[in-house]
């Protein structure tokens, strides 16, 4: 057996952080059926377990082994609706990969690029694989078009229920338009076209509606007959540090900097959204939605920095990510915390301040606390500051809904087992539950809870 | 896609739409704005909710064109679509939730300056059909830049409009107006609502402070989502940061940090928006190839 996995084409850094187009070329289908090959179809695999919707993953490399592209990629709708996306921004390494036996003496089998090929594959040859239960004629709405929201609404819309999707934004796909960049996932070859796999199930979708503004859950359930809803309306209420400065023109949230060059796709002359373009750009935090500013900001023409306050080991964003910020020269700065944001006389950000830290007993999150080092300020130079400190849940639709309880987060709290909420017909999941986390985990609720609506549903209304 | 149901130039550069949205025009209060885009590429501009009607499903909305954005919106013409139109966001002003008995009882005064006039329509109207006493103070450049006058008269106790120039009403600023109001005409107020250019609401807010009357403004910053995604609207009240999208629109006037806000909404301000940064960008590669082949030169 081979212990090293099939290389995967890339663009080359210095080509690539020119452009906007998607790093990773992803396999063929010689290079996809080679891979398969080093998996060992264990009988007692450990790679589904760890997988968050359990994907049959032995299952699909067998058929791909075989290559029955077509039947891998039914195995993977079975559990998943999303698969181009988890293919693309899935944490494998600590999920599907992190547990693979052939990982333990070489390489482990690269799950999530045979995933990507699969569905990249299916969707170019129009393979169709929509099993679908006849109509029940029972409404739910689903808030929120993201990823915990889509699964929701594609699980349920199999199952025979009449679903409509409200989204607050112009462009259905939540984080996966406004938050994750072209270069990691390409909206309109694979978002748009998994979004439309939804819509041939029947789902329907209504964009610019605003739970809580437009209309009120009271009033869905009240005046259009929806029976139960969904709330998977994300975590898009950014953090801020709050050190003196911070409010100067040049400061800014992750979240907005991403959706401008995102959503509003301003990195293109032919859209009108402004975006700065800095021509040094400090980006505090280091998780993947730092790494994605970063990363922009290259390829917009700055020099972009990494400033985070603890060590290259506690980098909360995946290796592969940070790997590819490097080779494209974002430049780290760790052990390193902001104190102030310097502003010019008119206004505009020239520095940032920062402190030196060391690392010191471990916090309750059991990564050893940064602590300041006494007398080591020192500014660095730059002209925009992008804070990329994590995101809580946006409190209108708990404030707008009466019985809907949330923790001291923000979190809407729900039944473990059913994701229902503590108001009866109302379920959630995604980060709207657990605060900012992963795509994966996020689809993972969303599937839960089609479970437990259908329960819901049936048990009430269809005996 | 939102039909344009009618379109009027109130002015030069000032415009009027009907805009048919069910929803929105079923749950708009006064005190709440929009997101407008024009088209599949246009930027997501805050706009003003002048007045809606719920058996119609339409809203009307009032705007001046000021960059390329809002010059694509005025474009559009009857019987066109605007791509998208979404609201009503924000919170609908306090007057909204008070007691109409204790609303009676006050005397409210509006200051309204140019298009700022547009929100503050909805707001007088449902003042007047609970039958509360309102007065507003009306300031423009002059005669012909006077919008919503009849609507405004029809919805208010007394009208006192000012134009920079004289042609018409009162000549000079707002606050003059309202200084002589008070000062020498013995009115009183308990409440004013100042909207308009954030000048205009800094100088109100000042004066009232010292007249010691309570005053709300409005505020229409940068933002991008308007849902409290971005941050882009965060202002200081208080010393403490809020988003103008979610905590408001409308704040305490005595509170704001005015010169930050002055100060932030001209981030994006040039004129002509993205074109200029995309120049200015231009220009810095073009110096640093010229930088680049000079240092070559010099070594050579």
């Amino acid at each position: 057996m081979r212990l090293n996995k099939v290389p995967v084409r890339e663009q080359d850094p210095e080509v690539r952080k020119r452009n906007f187009s998607e790093v990773s070329f992803g396999y063929n289908m010689e290079e996809a059926m080679s891979e398969a090959e080093r998996c060992l179809n264990c009988k007692k695999p450990k790679c589904v377990p760890a997988c968050p919707v359990a994907i049959d993953i032995p299952g699909f490399i067998r058929e791909l082994k075989d290559g029955n592209v077509g039947e891998a990629a039914k195995v993977i709708a079975r559990s998943s609706c999303l698969p181009a996306v988890c293919g693309r921004v899935c944490p494998q390494e600590e999920q599907c990969e992190g547990s693979c036996i052939v990982g333990l003496r070489g390489e482990a089998v690269n799950i999530g690029k045979l995933e990507r090929f699969v569905a990249d594959w299916s969707r170019q040859n129009n393979i169709e694989f929509t099993e679908k239960q006849p109509a029940n004629g029972m409404k739910v709405a689903v808030i929120g078009s993201g990823p915990a929201g889509l699964s929701c609404a594609g699980d349920l819309a199999k199952m025979g229920y009449d679903v409509t999707i409200f989204e607050a934004l112009h462009e259905p796909g939540g984080v996966l338009v406004y938050g994750i960049p072209e270069f990691r996932l390409p909206k309109e070859a694979v978002v748009r076209e998994e979004i439309n796999l939804l819509k041939k199930l029947g789902v329907k979708l209504e964009t610019n509606v605003i739970i809580g503004r437009t209309v009120t859950i009271e009033e869905l359930f009240r005046d259009e007959d929806f029976k139960a809803v969904f709330v998977g309306s994300g975590a898009g209420l950014p953090k801020f540090m709050g050190i003196p400065g911070e409010n100067s023109n040049g400061v800014m949230s992750a979240n907005e900097y991403l959706t401008r060059a995102n959503l509003m796709k301003a990195f293109r002359n032919d859209y009108d959204t402004p975006i700065t373009m800095g021509r040094k750009v400090a980006v505090v935090g280091a998780g993947n939605v730092a790494m994605d500013a970063a990363r922009t900001a290259v390829r917009l023409g700055a020099e972009a920095y990494i400033v985070y306050r603890r060590s290259e080991k506690e980098i909360p964003a995946r290796i592969e990510e940070v790997h590819h910020a490097k080779e494209e020269g974002v430049i780290f700065n760790l052990l390193v915390n902001p104190v102030a944001i310097l502003a010019d006389e008119k206004g505009w950000v020239k520095g940032l301040r920062c402190v030196r830290m060391e690392l010191g007993e471990p916090d309750e999150s059991g990564r050893r606390r940064p602590v300041e080092m006494k007398g080591s300020e020192f500014d660095i130079e730059c002209d925009s500051v992008i804070m990329s400190l994590g995101t809580s849940p946006n409190p209108l639709i708990a404030s707008t809904t009466e019985g809907i309880s949330t923790n001291r987060h923000g979190c809407i709290l729900i039944d473990e087992a059913s994701g229902e909420s503590s108001r009866e017909g109302i379920f959630a999941g995604g980060d709207a539950v657990t605060g900012s986390a992963t795509v994966i985990l996020a689809m993972s609720a969303g599937r839960k809870a089609a479970a437990g609506i259908d329960k819901y549903i049936k048990g009430k209304y269809m005996r | 896609m939102y039909l344009i149901t009618k379109k009027e130039e109130l002015t030069e550069n000032i415009y009027w739409m009907d805009v048919c949205a069910p929803r929105v025009a079923k749950s708009a209060k006064p005190g709440q704005f929009l997101i407008v885009k024009a088209g599949e590429k246009g930027e997501r501009i805050p706009l003003t909710i002048c007045d809606y009607d719920k058996e119609q499903g339409t809203v009307s909305i009032v705007f001046q064109t000021l960059g390329d954005s809002t010059k694509k919106i005025a474009a559009l013409n009857e019987g066109e679509y605007l791509h998208d139109f979404v609201g009503p966001l924000g919170n609908p002003s306090e007057l909204v939730f008070e007691d109409p008995e204790e609303l009676r009882k006050k005397k409210i005064l509006f200051v309204a300056g140019g298009v700022g006039t547009a929100p503050v329509y909805p707001q007088i109207k449902f003042l007047h059909d609970l039958g509360v006493d309102v007065d507003v103070v009306l300031g423009t450049k002059s005669k012909t830049t006077l919008i919503l006058e009849d609507k405004m008269k029809g919805a208010c106790t007394n009208l006192y409009v000012c134009t920079d120039d004289g042609s018409y009403g009162f000549k000079g600023m707002v606050t003059d107006r309202v200084k002589a109001l008070v000062e020498n005409e013995g009115k009183t107020y308990d409440l004013c609502v100042a909207i308009g250019p954030m000048i205009m609401m800094k100088f109100v807010s000042k004066l009232t402070k010292e007249l010691g009357i309570h005053t709300i403004v409005s505020l229409n910053p940068i933002m991008v989502d308007g849902t409290g995604m971005c941050g882009a609207c965060r202002v200081t009240i208080d010393g403490k940061v809020k988003f103008a999208c979610v905590d408001g629109p409308e704040f305490d006037g005595h509170l704001i940090d005015f010169d930050e806000a002055m100060r932030r909404q001209a981030m994006y301000k040039t004129v002509e928006g993205k074109k200029a940064i995309l120049q200015e960008n231009k220009e810095r590669e073009h110096k640093e190839k010229c930088d680049y082949t000079e240092a070559l030169n010099e070594t050579k």
